[in-house]
Formats: C-alpha cells, sequence, structure tokens
C-alpha cells in the first residue's frame, strides 16, 4: 500500500517534477541536482529520497560519487494509470454479457 | 481496432466517461441494471437492496471467502426510463471518498448490439484521479507482495 500512495504523491509535487525532468536527460549527482533549485540542499536531499523510494529515481555508485538516473519505465506505469481501471471495467462488463446470454438462452427454451 | 470498452478523463474535469458496446439487445443490457439476481452475478456481489425506479434506492456489499464484509455501497434512484436511462448517486461506504453522480444512457444499434455511456460524476477532480487510480494501486500493490512473498518464502 505504501508503495502506491509513494508514486502519485512523487508526481504531484511540482519540484520533484522538476527533478525527475532534469535527471531524465542526463545521470546527476545529489549536489548537482540542488544547484538547480533555490531550496536548501536538505530539502532537495529529501525530495530524492521520496524519488528513489517509489523507483523513480535509481541509484549508481561511480567510484566515491552517488549518481542518480531516471526510470523511464516507472513513469510509463504512471502514464498508463487509466489502464488498470479500464481493464476493470472491461472484465466487469464482459461478465455482464456472459450473464445476460447465459439468462437470454434459459429463457428462449 | 478499437477497444470494447472505453474511458475518458480529460484534464481539468470531475467527470468519467466509460463508453462500452455490447452484444445483446437493448432490453437485456438494461435488465442487468435493475435485477437484483441479474446484477449480484456479473457484479460478484450481494445485493441487499435494488429499488430500481424513481426515488428507489439500492445497497450491495461483496464478503470475502470466510463472510467477512470487504466492500459495501449504496445510493439513491433519481431517475429510471425503462431501455434509456439510469441517473443515481453512487457510495462507497466506510471510505473517505464523497457521493457520485451516475447517467447511464442505453441505446439500441441493432437487434441484438447495444450501447452503453455512463458518465460519472464527482465532488473534485482530485477524488477523480484518486478513484482512477484505485485498481492501479491495488495492480503495484499486488505486484510488491507478489515480490515479498517471493522474498520471504
Amino acid at each position: 500500500m505504501e508503495t502506491r500512495r509513494d508514486v502519485f504523491q512523487a508526481i504531484a509535487d511540482p519540484t520533484r517534477r522538476a527533478i525527475l525532468s532534469l535527471v531524465a536527460a542526463g545521470a546527476m549527482t545529489p549536489g548537482t541536482i540542488a544547484e538547480n533549485f533555490d531550496a536548501t540542499r536538505q530539502t532537495i536531499s529529501r525530495h530524492i529520497r521520496i524519488l528513489n523510494e517509489c523507483d523513480l529515481l535509481e541509484q549508481k555508485q561511480q567510484g566515491r560519487e552517488i549518481l542518480y538516473y531516471f526510470n523511464p519505465d516507472k513513469m510509463k506505469e504512471v502514464s498508463d494509470f487509466i489502464e488498470p481501471f479500464r481493464k476493470m471495467w472491461e472484465a466487469r462488463f464482459d461478465q455482464l454479457e456472459a450473464v445476460m446470454k447465459q439468462y437470454q438462452s434459459k429463457n428462449k427454451s | 481496432m478499437e477497444l470494447k470498452t472505453q474511458v475518458k478523463a480529460g484534464q481539468g474535469q470531475q467527470e468519467i466517461v466509460i463508453s462500452r458496446q455490447f452484444d445483446l439487445p437493448l432490453e437485456l443490457l438494461f435488465k442487468a441494471f435493475t435485477e437484483a439476481d441479474l446484477f449480484a452475478q456479473w457484479m460478484g456481489t450481494k445485493v441487499l437492496k435494488l429499488e430500481a425506479e424513481n426515488y428507489g434506492s439500492y445497497r450491495f456489499e461483496t464478503l470475502d471467502p470466510s463472510g467477512k464484509v470487504v466492500f459495501s455501497a449504496n445510493g439513491t434512484f433519481h431517475e429510471v426510463v425503462l431501455n434509456r436511462k439510469i441517473v443515481r448517486t453512487f457510495q462507497m461506504e466506510g471510505t473517505p471518498f464523497p457521493a457520485q453522480l451516475e447517467f447511464l444512457e442505453f441505446e439500441s444499434l441493432s437487434e441484438h448490439s447495444s450501447l452503453l455511456k455512463m458518465q460519472i460524476i464527482f465532488r473534485s477532480e482530485a477524488f477523480r484521479d484518486q478513484l482512477l487510480q484505485m485498481p492501479f494501486a491495488s495492480g503495484l500493490s499486488m505486484a510488491h507482495d507478489r515480490l515479498q512473498n517471493l522474498m520471504t518464502h
């Protein structure tokens, strides 16, 4: 249950969306990311941690540095979030069709 | 190929429009929404009350295998026009979701096919988005649970 809330909370915040689009252009250290914002480094670190926890950002160790890079697969899931809702209704309506076809043939005989 | 069931949820709106074409005559499609035993069968729920008429109300609950209630919902019928339309409210019980207003329109396409258009109106865009995300979220948490099971067994 935690995972779900995190992903949507993560992209609901404008600073985190800005971080995502920045890192999407190329992997970066936390320091470089923070330089692009007026907020304190601590605030930016907190945003990065949230994005990392829900897999929108992934960590890579490079020498002594930690690099963050964007995980496009996760974002694809987010933009496709309506699809499971559609599938749920499709399954429900398929069931309706099956139940009513059965009802129809029963009432014919 | 066109999808059988279509969902539209525009940005900046507080509604969802679901449409679906059925291989059923109009009368049968309509009946699926107004007869308790048929509704119970396709929704997989237990219908406590279904008075599909003007000013009527309905209530249903879903039980898990042990008989515990896992989901319940209720609403009222504002307008029921045979084989044409249903206007009703819908509210999930025991959740923070406010009531939603639903307009169901039924249309005959041929002797053996019909169309349903369901317009659902929410209290706010935020509530709509939250509801849209529910199946996505449970999919995510199911994937998460499967992963956890793999790790612990």
